[in-house]
């Protein structure tokens, strides 16, 4: 993962966003590539070659967005309860990087994390970079149910399961918020280029966590 | 109303899939046969991309409360109507409190049911696809179960008493060409495999496997092996991308694949022989062969061309029979 190309895929997403033409069926960033998904038969009603099209008018774009501001990128805040009733490998993940359970929820809370894409579930994004001394490779065998808002690690990159899943992240807590809500005029909580970082709440918080008075759902 | 009086395996509504919306991890999902959906839907003179039920076999029965003009097409599950055969690629007039039921596979596996004037129901972020990790979309997010009702648009009534086949029927040859050839495009891994194994790809036949469904067919044959071990961070993979597994096994994604993927992509299979793919059964062989971007997109093309006649023609004969609302 790097910030500097993950930027350059970010701009040019916003841009292709901003000047939408109704032929990009979908923009879909990832760390280091954007994919355009184009509708062939529309294009091909006015030029030879959608592929050919496609790519010129890209080259364009791609000199144009070079030196485009980027939009301002959206801050938000994250409970998570670092309870080892939620965080099933939180003591196993302190005890490979020898360190107490205390300094792992310290390292992954004291920093802000990039959303570098969105992909694996609907809502799932992949944040990072984590502090080296938490980050831990995926688990060796997956779990079959990773219960929605589980706070996980894999590698270098964190993240949160939006939805019951499967799953083989290192799993060391669990969020109250609704990552993903079919429901929401904007489904998901999370969108690419977001800059996210989390804060430590108790037990008791968690349980008693109102969604309705949540303040950092961004608009 | 149509009922859901028997319910089926793996039945849901579909449309031509729910796009942009990618970039949040929302999987577009849609029709597996989108020329098949398609085709349902010029029989009966809808829009092409209205939705339709999918089936796959054992299909749900299904009960008419009020007459309707249907359509099936792409697997063909010996459909019977009160108990009357009917063919696929035709359109039928099922009169009132009739019942249609799928009694066993003579070809394909998915099969589409249409209705003209489609379906009332509550569209999600602009689509009627069932999106079953996200469990919205269509009816409930799911498969259709026992009970289950879909209102029908067209609120007309026709006055038949015994189920009637209309006499004219789509020819979809042009849809189904390629038999046991799959064209794909190059992948951007596909260098990743050793000299012998991209070889192997394009000459060995595969075998689709019996673990497949509308997340991915999975394909057994000849392992296939990396030049040298190497890491792929996720990237964005669609309908028809064919990834190596680590353990040398291809799959191809597709109808419900995620957004991105980390596995390698050997190859694309492209548009025009997706339904082909689609309609293999488990144990069936296939082979690949690659051809260029420009006769993927002439033989798209093409394709598209063909649905828009069959769509005139298709109005035209409801119209010349008093069928269109």
């Amino acid at each position: 993962m790097d910030v500097a190309i993950n930027d350059r895929v970010f701009r040019l997403f916003q841009y292709l966003q901003r000047h939408h033409k109704p032929f990009w069926k979908d923009l879909i960033p990832t760390c280091c590539t954007l994919t355009i998904v184009y509708d062939v038969v529309s294009i091909r009603n006015y030029h030879p070659s959608a592929f050919e099209w496609v790519s010129n008018e890209l080259e364009h774009i791609l000199h144009e967005c070079e030196g485009s501001e980027p939009l301002p990128v959206r801050k938000l805040r994250i409970p998570v309860c670092y309870d080892p009733a939620f965080g099933f490998d939180l003591k196993p993940l302190a005890k490979t990087n020898k360190l107490s359970v205390d300094q792992v929820i310290e390292l992954h809370s004291q920093q802000s994390y990039r959303v570098y894409m969105l992909g694996f579930l609907p809502g799932f994004a992949y944040m990072g970079i984590v502090n080296h001394k938490i980050a831990t490779p995926r688990l060796s065998t997956p779990r079959r149910h990773v219960p929605a808002g589980s706070v996980g690690i894999a590698g270098n990159q964190t993240g949160i399961y939006p939805l019951n899943s499967p799953g083989g992240w290192n799993i060391i807590g669990r969020t109250p918020v609704k990552l993903f809500d079919p429901e929401c005029e904007s489904p998901t909580l999370l969108r690419p280029g977001d800059d996210v970082s989390f804060f430590p709440i108790s037990k008791e918080e968690y349980d008693s966590f109102d969604p309705e008075k949540i303040s950092n759902r961004p608009s | 109303m149509i009922e859901v009086v028997k319910a089926g395996m793996a039945d849901s509504v579909q449309d031509a899939g729910r796009f942009g919306y990618q970039h949040l991890g929302i999987n577009p999902t849609g029709a597996m046969d989108l020329n098949a959906m398609r085709i349902a839907n010029a029989l009966v003179g809808n829009q092409l991309n209205q939705a339709v039920v999918e089936l796959i076999f054992p299909a749900s029965s299904f009960c008419f409360h009020r007459s309707a003009l249907i359509a099936l097409s792409g697997a063909d599950f010996s459909a019977k109507l009160n108990r009357k055969s009917i063919p696929i690629n035709q359109p039928v007039l099922a009169p009132a409190k009739s019942e249609l039921k799928f009694s066993r596979i003579l070809n394909g596996s998915v099969g589409y049911l249409a209705v003209q004037g489609g379906f009332e129901l509550i569209p999600w972020l602009n689509s009627y696809s069932t999106n079953l990790k996200a469990t919205t979309g269509g009816v409930e997010g799911r498969y259709l179960k026992k009970g289950d009702k879909l209102e029908l648009r067209n609120k007309g009534v026709i006055k038949i008493e015994q189920p009637q086949v209309l006499p004219w029927r789509a020819d979809v040859s042009d849809f189904y060409s390629s038999t046991n050839t799959i064209r794909c495009l190059k992948g951007n891994e596909f260098d990743w495999l050793t000299k012998k194994s991209q070889s192997d790809f394009q000459k060995k036949e595969f075998v689709i496997n019996v673990q497949s469904d509308r997340m991915g067919y999975r394909l057994k044959g000849i392992a296939l092996g990396q030049n040298k071990k190497r890491e792929l961070l996720s990237t964005a993979v669609t309908f028809g991308t064919i990834q190596l597994l680590p353990n040398g096994e291809l799959i191809i994604l597709m109808a419900d694949h995620q957004t991105t993927g980390g596995y390698p992509r050997i190859g694309h299979v492209i548009t025009a022989d997706r339904s082909v793919l689609v309609q293999y059964r488990p144990n069936e062989k296939l082979s690949f062969q690659f051809v260029s971007l420009e006769e993927a997109e002439a033989l798209a093309i093409a394709q598209s061309k063909s649905r828009a006649q069959l769509q005139v023609s298709c109005r035209l004969k409801l119209r010349e029979l008093n069928q269109l609302p």
